[in-house]
């Protein structure tokens, strides 16, 4: 009972029993977290990963706020049928600029790691408005208001400032041209589509929701869902070189 | 000549309402400037409470007599309930609210049209399920009962005389702020830790106060050893904090904006989260809860603990290994296998000690066990653990990597969580209340067992069905999303899946119902508890104590 009885130590003493006990809990965490900052390999070195365009980051606030990775995970495991039905499985660097990450936990809808260009942006528009309209079995509510709240860009200076202190490499010419970036982008056939697709590498302007002559919460959604897991080649991608 | 006592402000109270008030104009001054309606709407909110909270202060000093209430009355620790019987009524109230919303949003599973508006949609109210039933149920009566237990086992009153109140208020309305956010759009999105960096900031200030008042009265504890109940308390209070602190950095990007995004990204931050979410579900949901079993298990069999040994084995063993068993919530992800593995392995030691608690609870009765056909209240707590100990044999099964491959993403996640949840966490919670509330409010006894009895057969038959649906419903999808067809294509869509659940939900939905049936009628009981005249009662001819009757 030697043990036993030096727990008493323990037990009449609060102070070293709250010692211990964050000793405890300290260990694993500290064992589990702290190699994943640098250990290499973590997160596989891939050259084409970019930062949200303004309108990208826009629209991924709101599918933050929306709750959409209640439903829809954005991690997509090595299995087969999981590879086979929604594409190439998910790389750490896909996510490295995702403050918060948004890989989810239930699948009520399907995963959207790589639903970027799978449909049109008139399937979206009318999947978003009305999904019973096009997938009759569905259960996602209507997101119709989307396309008339208008959307609001003045804060996206803001944003992108904290995303660069957070370490997002957003230059200081992202950081000016914000706003104009996001107009830019949504305009179909813009005067400064090829500089913006210059700093944003695959970054294409259009008319995402078809609202005329209207920025609203729509167009910054779906040009975040038309984006997503498109960054990585994955003809030229070579996984034996980022094997962990 | 008669001797007076000046009465003084308290330095505690002079502190209090210079902050209150101080924070008070500050939150309307960020108010007036704040970029969204959303946010203006829950600053304003801050700093009325607060200056309500400072009113308060004053008007509680000059309505108090000069000296404040002694630590002891004729040799008797003097206990201060009144903040207990407050934080027992929030967790009903929240219990309420956060069950209905769960029924709710498990009914526009079922029948989307119930999303009409996008302040009712399921991503907006989902949150504020999980957070009203977990911090608001659950958390306010973890507090309510940690103030209980450690002033009765430490025969000490509660340390501070405004502190406690800040803690139950502050709670509260962090609660309000997180709950009533989500519907508005607010939310930082990381699951069970949405609320966002000025609601975090709030608890942050509250937790640590909580902290000082519990290990405070340990301080002057008259026994000289801290209970069991009181390690589990600690080690809750104090790991809650860690997980916290280090889930939260955020950077709001601005004081006038409810926006921020966390310092962790991608990889990390989902590291992060799941060491932080199910250490929540560790550190909240179990190790405190176990604290509540430990003191009212035996005060309602009025038996000794089984094994003080096994206590103090299990104790250490579970707060250290459940740390470890986050990665279990990222097996198969872009995670680094290493974490993973280690994070399986854990979970699947982690089954030992969970048992452990579940063991030295249930042994407990030995001796007692006929108490179970006349007490529906201890027969609750027995069941409790009976769930605790199945739920943590299911979450060991479930981390091992082949069975994750088949249950991740699928409804029977949702499953588990709720045998722990509703099984586990909400009935020792019920046990406690209904021990605890005649206790509180000094009457001998509840109105009726016979209510507790039916609010026992309702919920519990609710439960099984809750469970059960979600068990076929996730095993179908998992078996469905992996099936092919003879020409090796894959044989299902993603939608044949969605609507091969749906009878599955309408179950689940009824399940739902019923459990909050059973928590309306302990309402009702609480209700007529506290407020009949047991007096009147006992003249009209209703005995106080009716009778022991078999409780089948």
């Amino acid at each position: 009972m030697s043990m036993m009885s030096k727990h008493a130590i323990l037990e009449k003493n609060v102070i070293l029993l709250a010692v211990a006990a964050v000793l405890a809990v300290a260990i694993g965490g500290l064992v589990e977290i702290v190699p994943l900052f640098y250990v290499k390999g973590t997160i596989e070195k891939v050259g084409s990963i970019r930062p949200y365009t303004p309108l990208e980051l826009e629209g991924r606030d709101i599918y933050v706020r929306e709750g959409c990775y209640l439903c829809h995970s954005q991690m997509i495991r090595p299995l087969r049928d999981e590879v086979e039905r929604y594409g190439h499985y998910s790389l750490a660097a896909e996510s490295m600029y995702d403050h918060p990450f948004q890989w989810g936990s239930k699948r009520i809808g399907p995963d959207l790691a790589r639903v970027g260009g799978k449909y049109s942006d008139d399937w979206q528009r009318q999947h978003l408005k009305s999904p019973r309209s096009v997938v009759p079995e569905s259960i996602m509510p209507r997101f119709g208001f989307l396309f008339h709240t208008p959307l609001d860009t003045s804060d996206i200076v803001a944003k992108l400032k904290v995303q660069r202190l957070l370490g997002t490499p957003y230059t200081q010419t992202d950081i000016d041209d914000a706003q104009k970036d996001i107009t830019t982008q949504d305009t179909d056939n813009a005067d400064g589509a090829a500089d913006l697709a210059k700093r944003y590498p695959g970054a294409t302007s259009r008319d995402y929701a078809g609202v005329a002559n209207k920025l609203t919460e729509a167009d910054a959604l779906i040009a975040y869902l038309q984006m997503l897991g498109t960054e990585v080649n994955f003809k030229t991608y070579d996984d034996k070189a980022n094997i962990r | 000549m008669q001797q007076r006592v000046l009465k003084q402000l308290t330095q505690g109270e002079l502190i209090g309402f210079l902050l209150l008030a101080a924070f008070a104009l500050f939150a309307t001054f960020v108010s007036a400037k704040a970029w969204t309606p959303a946010y203006a709407f829950q600053t304003s909110l801050m700093a009325w409470t607060a200056a309500i909270a400072a009113f308060l202060v004053l008007k509680n000093f000059y309505d108090r007599p000069a000296q404040l209430p002694p630590l002891e009355i004729d040799g008797k620790p003097n206990y201060y309930l009144a903040p207990v019987r407050f934080l027992t009524v929030a967790s009903i109230v929240w219990g309420l609210i956060g069950m209905s919303i769960g029924l709710y949003i498990a009914l526009e599973l079922a029948f989307p049209h119930l999303n009409f508006s996008q302040y009712v949609n399921f991503g907006r109210l989902r949150p504020s399920h999980t957070n009203s039933v977990i911090f608001g149920f659950g958390g306010n009566i973890l507090i309510g009962t940690s103030f209980y237990v450690v002033q009765r086992t430490s025969r000490a009153r509660l340390a501070g005389y405004l502190s406690p109140w800040f803690v139950a208020v502050g709670y509260n309305l962090f609660l309000v702020l997180a709950i009533s956010g989500y519907p508005l759009g607010i939310t930082a999105s990381k699951e069970y830790a949405e609320p966002e960096w000025y609601q975090k900031l709030l608890l942050t200030v509250v937790w640590v106060t909580y902290l000082f008042v519990f290990v405070g009265t340990l301080m002057r504890r008259a026994e000289p050893h801290i209970y069991v109940a009181n390690w589990f308390y600690l080690s809750f209070i104090l790991t809650i904090a860690v997980l916290h602190l280090f889930n939260s950095p955020t950077v709001p990007i601005s004081l006038f904006s409810s926006k921020s995004y966390i310092v962790w990204s991608g990889v990390q931050d989902a590291m992060f989260q799941w060491w932080y979410g199910h250490n929540a579900v560790a550190f909240f949901l179990t190790v405190p809860f176990l604290a509540m079993m430990y003191y009212f298990v035996p005060k309602r069999a009025n038996r000794p603990i089984y094994s003080y040994r096994l206590s103090i084995v299990h104790f250490w063993a579970l707060i250290f290994i459940y740390i470890w068993a986050g990665p279990h919530h990222l097996i198969y992800t872009a995670l680094p296998d290493w974490v993973q593995t280690l994070g399986m392995v854990f979970s699947i030691v982690l089954w030992m000690p969970s048992w452990g608690g579940m063991i030295n609870g249930l042994m407990t009765l030995s001796g007692a066990w006929d108490k179970l056909r006349t007490d529906p209240v201890l027969r609750m707590m027995v069941v409790a653990l009976a769930f605790y100990g199945m739920a943590t044999f299911e979450g060991p099964v479930m981390a091992i990597k082949e069975v994750n491959a088949l249950t991740h993403y699928t409804d029977w996640v949702i499953g588990h969580v709720h045998s722990g949840s509703l099984g586990w966490v909400a009935y020792i919670s019920f046990g406690a209340i209904y021990c605890m509330v005649p206790w509180l409010w000094n009457k001998r006894e509840l109105y009726s067992l016979k209510l507790v009895n039916w609010h026992f057969w309702i919920s519990t038959m609710g439960i099984v069905l809750y469970i059960s649906s979600m068990w076929v419903a996730g095993i179908m999808e998992g078996l469905m999303w992996r099936s092919y067809n003879k020409l090796g294509f894959l044989q299902y869509s993603f939608v044949d899946t969605v609507q091969a659940v749906h009878p599955l939900y309408v179950l689940r939905a009824l399940g739902g119902a019923m459990f909050l049936t059973g928590v309306l009628i302990m309402v009702y009981n609480l209700w007529m508890t506290i407020t009949v005249d047991e007096l009147t009662q006992a003249q009209a001819g209703r005995p106080v104590a009716p009778a022991l009757v078999p409780a089948e």
